[in-house]
């Protein structure tokens, strides 16, 4: 499991590379955290002209992060970002990785950590079909989005933008944007989003003193 | 610089084939090589080998620096004898992690060794006398110096990569502080920028065996027959021992016996578990090939070496060239162990280079850097092929 944990090319993985290449200023320092095999991370280089790191745990993966000509630190999340000195880049960025890691604050602390702001993408567990699987089935969901038995599934957490938005808050975090990605499609201010988005961009900065 | 092949042997077996190593006198009056501890060497000489072709641009050349007991020697055979291959030949050659189709490799002797550049065991200005503890003290920096002055001397400016393993490593690292603008990636592998309290007593423990046996003689052996056999042996038992970890000890020997299944109760057996055997026979190879002196300098190199405190900080050691890094560290080496990989990666994240880092699970401890070459190669390659890219597509 360790192999793909990081990276689950979702479906909508091109749409969601293009929001966070938007939100991401030219020339900037990103560090990509689940990086995956670096697409996101050449995207940047190339089109933002960003100075980039990754980070990324399967060996394949890194592998192919290297063979793109990019920098990489193979290294497991969940010990945290300890080679990463504080405040060396100006954006973290943790694509649909947040729900697979044992520890999403200490994740998310040490984004804020090491970058000022950070994009986080999160799959939204309180979409309404995932209820309605819930209450028709009795059972644990299963839906194109979330694709996995509860047994065999890399998405160790289960969470709706409502808690996402409840932890950033308890963290002492502010969300200076939140883009609900309803039907394949960013669209921001959304009604009735936590029961529409199949997913949620975050970007998030560390609360003002 | 092409390769020497002798028609008699060629290179059927996917190695860079017969290989003669060569020697360049460097630093010659009026010239001279002032050393990091003060003292001075009037020439020196250096003995070193290549692989493969300089390219027309210049651009494809990558140095190797060697590892303590190492040698000029990284691949391919000597000629007449075909039994010795290169110390890195499985990671040198046409198609290998280090592919000399492509690349024109560089490995030279360290100054201090007895491998044929200049050390403790060489004439010195005194006729007909070997320099011995005499020798003038030498650091990683000076070591540096001299290979930086050999590819100099090979007509290249910038080299596609350095790289090495262990003081290998250091040097490496040495490199890109000191010459920053002469290298194009540095390859750092289980190594670090300084070596630990546990290392320097490991080191302490080797010279303390040379020091003491009875031949050594204050280092005045040379031509009397005798050289500290026993001292130097012992100090190859004792290394041997930190190269290798717990995991890998216990697959290769576990307890089994040399002979038989049953003890001995003779103390003066001292080959009767396989482990036993096998580290004498790994100090007695040594001795045929090593000398007792440079072991006692390059030991002190290393213990010395220490890059923060050379040049202010790792960041500033580290943030002053444009080079890529690699680093890459083995989940089971106690003598460079990973933390002190990360140290040198957090600096170089911190002085904003261009760092990839890797730890490799490996159950051959320190020395898995010269065994595990296949999965090296997997990431080296590619590394490599990158950074001669990005440098062609920048000139």
């Amino acid at each position: 499991m360790n192999a793909t944990r990081y990276s689950m090319p979702g479906p909508d993985a091109e749409l969601i590379d293009e929001l966070l290449v938007e939100q991401i200023d030219e020339g900037s320092r990103v560090i990509d955290l689940g990086c995956g095999d670096g697409r996101l991370l050449d995207r940047l280089r190339s089109d933002r002209n960003c100075r980039v790191l990754g980070v990324e745990l399967g060996e394949a993966e890194v592998t192919a992060v290297i063979g793109r000509g990019l920098p990489v630190i193979r290294a497991d999340l969940d010990q945290g970002l300890g080679d990463v000195p504080d405040d060396s880049f100006d954006t973290a960025v943790l694509s649909q990785t947040l729900q697979q890691v044992h520890s999403p604050t200490t994740v998310l602390r040490e984004m804020l950590r090491v970058a000022f702001r950070a994009l986080v993408v999160v799959p939204n567990f309180g979409h309404w079909r995932v209820r309605l699987n819930v209450i028709q089935h009795g059972r644990a969901p299963v839906t194109d989005a979330l694709p996995y038995e509860w047994y065999d599934t890399p998405n160790l957490h289960v969470c709706s933008m409502h808690d996402i938005r409840d932890l950033v808050k308890q963290l002492g975090m502010t969300v200076v944007r939140e883009i609900p990605i309803i039907g394949g499609r960013p669209v921001e201010n959304a009604w009735w989003a936590n029961l529409r988005a199949d997913s949620a961009l975050y970007l998030l900065e560390r609360a003002s003193e | 610089m092409a390769i020497e092949v002798s028609a008699t042997d060629p290179p059927d077996d996917g190695s860079v084939g017969i290989i003669e190593t060569q020697t360049v006198q460097l630093f010659e009056p009026p010239a001279s090589l002032t050393l990091a501890g003060g003292g001075t060497l009037d020439a020196v000489t250096v003995a070193f080998e290549t692989y493969g072709t300089l390219s027309p641009e210049r651009d494809n050349a990558i140095f190797i620096c060697h590892a303590l007991t190492g040698d000029a020697h990284a691949a391919g055979r000597r000629v007449g004898d075909p039994d010795s291959l290169g110390w890195w030949d499985d990671f040198v050659g046409p198609g290998k992690g280090l592919d000399t189709d492509r690349y024109f490799v560089i490995c030279a002797n360290v100054l201090g060794g007895c491998q044929g550049t200049t050390g403790p065991g060489d004439s010195s200005p005194e006729p007909d006398s070997p320099w011995g503890l005499e020798f003038p003290f030498i650091t990683v920096d000076d070591i540096v110096s001299v290979h930086a002055a050999l590819v100099k001397h090979l007509g290249v400016e910038k080299l596609l990569a350095v790289i090495g393993g262990s003081l290998g490593g250091m040097q490496v690292l040495e490199w890109a502080a000191r010459f920053p603008d002469t290298i194009g990636s540095a390859i750092v592998l289980a190594s670090g920028a300084k070596l630990t309290a546990r290392g320097i007593a490991f080191n302490a423990i080797g010279r303390r065996a040379i020091l003491v046996d009875p031949n050594f003689n204050d280092g005045n052996y040379y031509g009397t027959g005798e050289v500290p056999r026993f001292g130097l042996g012992l100090a190859r038992m004792v290394a041997h021992l930190t190269y290798l970890s717990e995991a890998s000890i216990e697959m290769k020997f576990g307890r089994r016996l040399q002979d038989g299944d049953r003890f001995a109760y003779d103390l003066a057996r001292e080959t009767e578990f396989q482990v036993e055997s096998y580290l004498h026979y790994q100090g007695k190879r040594f001795v045929e090939r090593f000398d007792a002196n440079s072991y006692l300098y390059l030991t002190r190199a290393m213990d010395y070496f220490d890059l923060a405190a050379t040049h202010g900080s790792l960041p500033e050691a580290l943030g002053r060239t444009d080079a890529r890094y690699l680093v890459v560290s083995y989940s089971t080496d106690w003598l460079f162990p990973t933390s002190q990989s990360r140290e040198v990666v957090s600096a170089m994240v911190e002085a904003g280079r261009d760092t990839t880092f890797l730890e490799f699970e490996s159950p051959y401890g320190h020395d898995a850097f010269l065994v595990e070459l296949d999965q090296l190669a997997a990431v080296v390659a590619p590394f490599l092929e990158q950074t001669l890219e990005s440098q062609r597509g920048a000139g």
